[in-house]
């Protein structure tokens, strides 16, 4: 049954397969599911934390990983365009911090809200958005979700405030939404994602006031990926804990490569804000391969050595793959197969 | 009753004096009312009528208003709808915005719309890429018509008389763009006869139309907010020198009503325009430039003229700060040079 199941699952989400892999695939007998052990989360003002444990289902394993993997081909790609002159003006990439858009995606519910800074391909696409639709935008296309009007920074979807250019003026609008939910009485929360560069932005400082003093349901989100454009956190900070910056807000540090971290966090910080507590804080330790915009290359103000560390190490699309395989969630082919789907090459390329 | 008191005969007349005299009735007194009570009612009608809309800003709530405009409201809507918040424009404004774009109607205030500059950022960058937001601000020292009314994006309207500020918020609230309402806080307490349409809840000024205050032959005489009272009175002034000036009040400064203008212009052969603002890059300076790329422009029969605030900060004593700011005679020197009288 499980295999019909998985079989049947694999045909109606699209995947093309060759006949002779899928009887190999369909042969072999997954494990339903598995429990793995996830990094205890540093905490700020608060008693418990996430759990340090958590299950994942093979269907939800795929799941993330294909989605991950759309995200990080769909950068790439995107990387490609731009050097093409293609795509144009501003291109901010995310590969590398694949486990924090899929992560909080995977935490939430559609009905909640979102919003982030330039940096936001990615979750363009957690929160609905088709790769055309977000690729035909980069290039400027009128089939573009911005009809080719917004560019990389101007990106919206149902419940997706965008895409927001001004660095840190997000943050504030973020709080806004989680006023909205409030007063609308839905139980809805407002992810606000802001970086590490932007949580030196006095306007933030406001945001968490306001947050506070009137419960706000919002969660605000540092992506701290260690470099304000080329600006360390070290350079700019006079606290790095980014988790405690918020002070009367409660918060947490959480491993932003680990896509199972990320979504216990968020289930957590999201359980604490419907519970009519008010914000929380959650910073993601994260990391981008690529510079700052594709006019940085990005090994001016860090070393090769460190960008390669980290992929080799700490990879989220790799992490999660180990994971799978490593306890017979899914086959070491069966997940190159989703690679090649993903690869966007001309003809090998399919819609989301 | 007079053919009443036709039939009825002499030692009756008195009697039917008497009752004529009752009919003699005074014209009711005009509503009057200030330019504050106008604003008020404007937003009490509107939070009273949609669920969605809210006001935030410095003082609103239990202060009833750093300026009374808010007066009444918090205690008859509570604290969900009327919210005061901290000293935080940048902030706040941002949370207005972020409230509009997730559906809400908020009335964002800024104290004095000089403490709008720390929103800026928020105001045009934000704001002005979005939709649903209505922003109200008092005017202080600085006319900040030009400010905004440079931005795509945004409408800005400023309100001169108590119709103009009641039915202007009221539109503004409804429209679902960002709209900058531009009050002149030295106009609050002025009353104004509050024609019956104004008293109605379903009366609104439409926002991108200006009015024409007064008409007139000789000269168009353009202005808006607080101005436009010294445009009428240089007016009555001219008139019995028998120049007859056109005055229109703009109402909105983006979306711009140009076609009034310029029919006026076309009529009257001259143009001066009124503003409190700066002179540099001004909202008359905007109206002759357009004038200039119009069919108007061929129908003028001497140089428009600009009467502008003086080209310096806002200074402190009263009398410079009287004389910073466009007079009557100042308007009315203005209007004869155009006239060449």
């Amino acid at each position: 049954m499980r295999k019909m199941l998985a079989a049947v699952s694999r045909v109606l989400s699209g995947a093309s397969q060759k006949p002779a892999s899928r009887v190999l695939v369909a042969s072999r007998n997954f494990a339903n599911d598995a429990t793995f052990e996830i990094k205890k989360c540093d905490l700020h003002r608060l008693e418990e934390g996430p759990p340090v444990t958590t299950v994942l289902t093979r269907e939800d394993g795929l799941k993330y990983y294909r989605m991950m993997q759309t995200v990080r081909r769909m950068e790439l790609k995107a990387d490609q365009l731009y050097k093409q002159k293609i795509i144009r003006g501003f291109c901010h990439l995310c590969d590398g911090q694949e486990a924090c858009c899929v992560g909080l995606e995977a935490g939430i519910n559609p009905t909640d809200h979102l919003i982030t800074a330039y940096r936001a391909h990615g979750f363009t696409f957690t929160r609905g958005l088709s790769v055309r639709e977000i690729l035909a935008e980069l290039t400027g296309r009128k089939g573009g979700c911005a009809k080719g009007k917004g560019g990389s920074m101007h990106m919206y979807a149902k419940n997706f405030y965008g895409g927001n250019g001004i660095v840190g003026a997000q943050v504030p609008l973020g709080a806004g939404i989680a006023l909205a939910c409030k007063y609308n009485g839905k139980d809805e929360v407002c992810l606000t994602l802001y970086g590490d560069g932007a949580a030196n932005q006095g306007q933030i400082f406001e945001a968490y006031n306001m947050a506070a003093l009137w419960k706000l349901p919002c969660i605000f989100i540092c992506e701290n990926n260690r470099y304000g454009m080329g600006t360390s956190v070290e350079r700019a900070a006079a606290s790095t804990d980014y988790y405690k910056r918020g002070d009367f807000i409660p918060g947490l540090r959480v491993d932003g490569m680990d896509i199972l971290c990320v979504r216990e966090a968020t289930r957590f910080a999201a359980a604490y804000c419907r519970s009519g507590k008010g914000p929380i804080l959650m910073e993601l330790q994260t990391y981008r391969y690529h510079g700052h915009s594709m006019s940085d290359p990005g090994v001016s103000y860090r070393t090769r050595e460190e960008i390669q560390e980290v992929r080799s190490k700490s990879d989220p699309i790799m992490l999660l793959k180990d994971r799978m395989v490593n306890s017979n969630l899914a086959s070491v082919e069966e997940l190159k197969e989703i690679d090649v789907e993903r690869s966007l090459e001309p003809g090998r390329w399919r819609m989301q | 009753m007079a053919a009443v008191s036709g039939l009825v005969r002499r030692p009756l007349r008195q009697v039917s004096g008497l009752l004529k005299r009752r009919f003699h009735r005074t014209a009711p007194a005009a509503l009057q009312v200030t330019v504050r009570d106008a604003i008020n009612q404007g937003m009490d009608e509107e939070l009273e009528r949609d669920e969605k809309v809210f006001l935030l800003g410095e003082e609103v709530a239990q202060y009833d208003g750093a300026y009374k405009v808010s007066r009444g409201l918090w205690k008859k809507y509570g604290d969900k709808r009327i919210i005061d918040t901290p000293i935080s424009e940048m902030g706040f404004a941002g949370i207005a915005v972020g409230a509009a774009m997730a559906g809400l109607r908020p009335i964002c205030e800024f104290m004095t719309f000089n403490f709008s500059m720390q929103a800026i950022d928020q105001v045009i960058n934000s704001a002005a890429k979005t939709y649903y937001m209505s922003g109200v601000a008092a005017q202080h020292s600085q006319c900040f018509a030009a400010w905004y009314g440079h931005c795509p994006g945004l409408k800005v309207v400023s309100p001169w008389n108590s119709e103009d500020a009641k039915g202007l918020i009221k539109s503004a609230i409804r429209d679902n763009n960002p709209v900058v309402v531009l009050e002149n806080e030295l106009m609050y307490g002025v009353p104004f006869e509050f024609p019956p349409e104004a008293q109605s809840k379903d009366f609104l000024v439409p926002i991108g139309k200006a009015k024409i205050e007064r008409q007139g032959t000789h000269i168009t005489v353009v202005s808006h907010s607080r101005p436009v009272g010294h445009c009428l009175e240089a007016a009555a002034v001219l008139s019995k020198e028998g120049v007859e000036c056109e005055v229109i009040n703009m109402r909105t400064i983006r979306p711009m009503d140009m076609e009034t203008i310029e029919a006026s212009v076309m009529k009257t052969n001259h143009l001066v325009t009124v503003e409190g603002g700066w002179p540099q890059f001004g909202v008359g300076a905007e109206i002759c430039a357009r004038i200039m790329e119009g069919p108007a422009f061929n129908f003028l029969d001497a140089p428009a003229v600009r009467v502008t605030g003086a080209d310096v900060p806002m200074p402190y004593a009263k009398i410079l700060e009287d004389n910073s700011i466009p007079q009557v005679k100042d308007i009315i020197f203005a209007i004869k040079k155009t006239l060449n009288i």
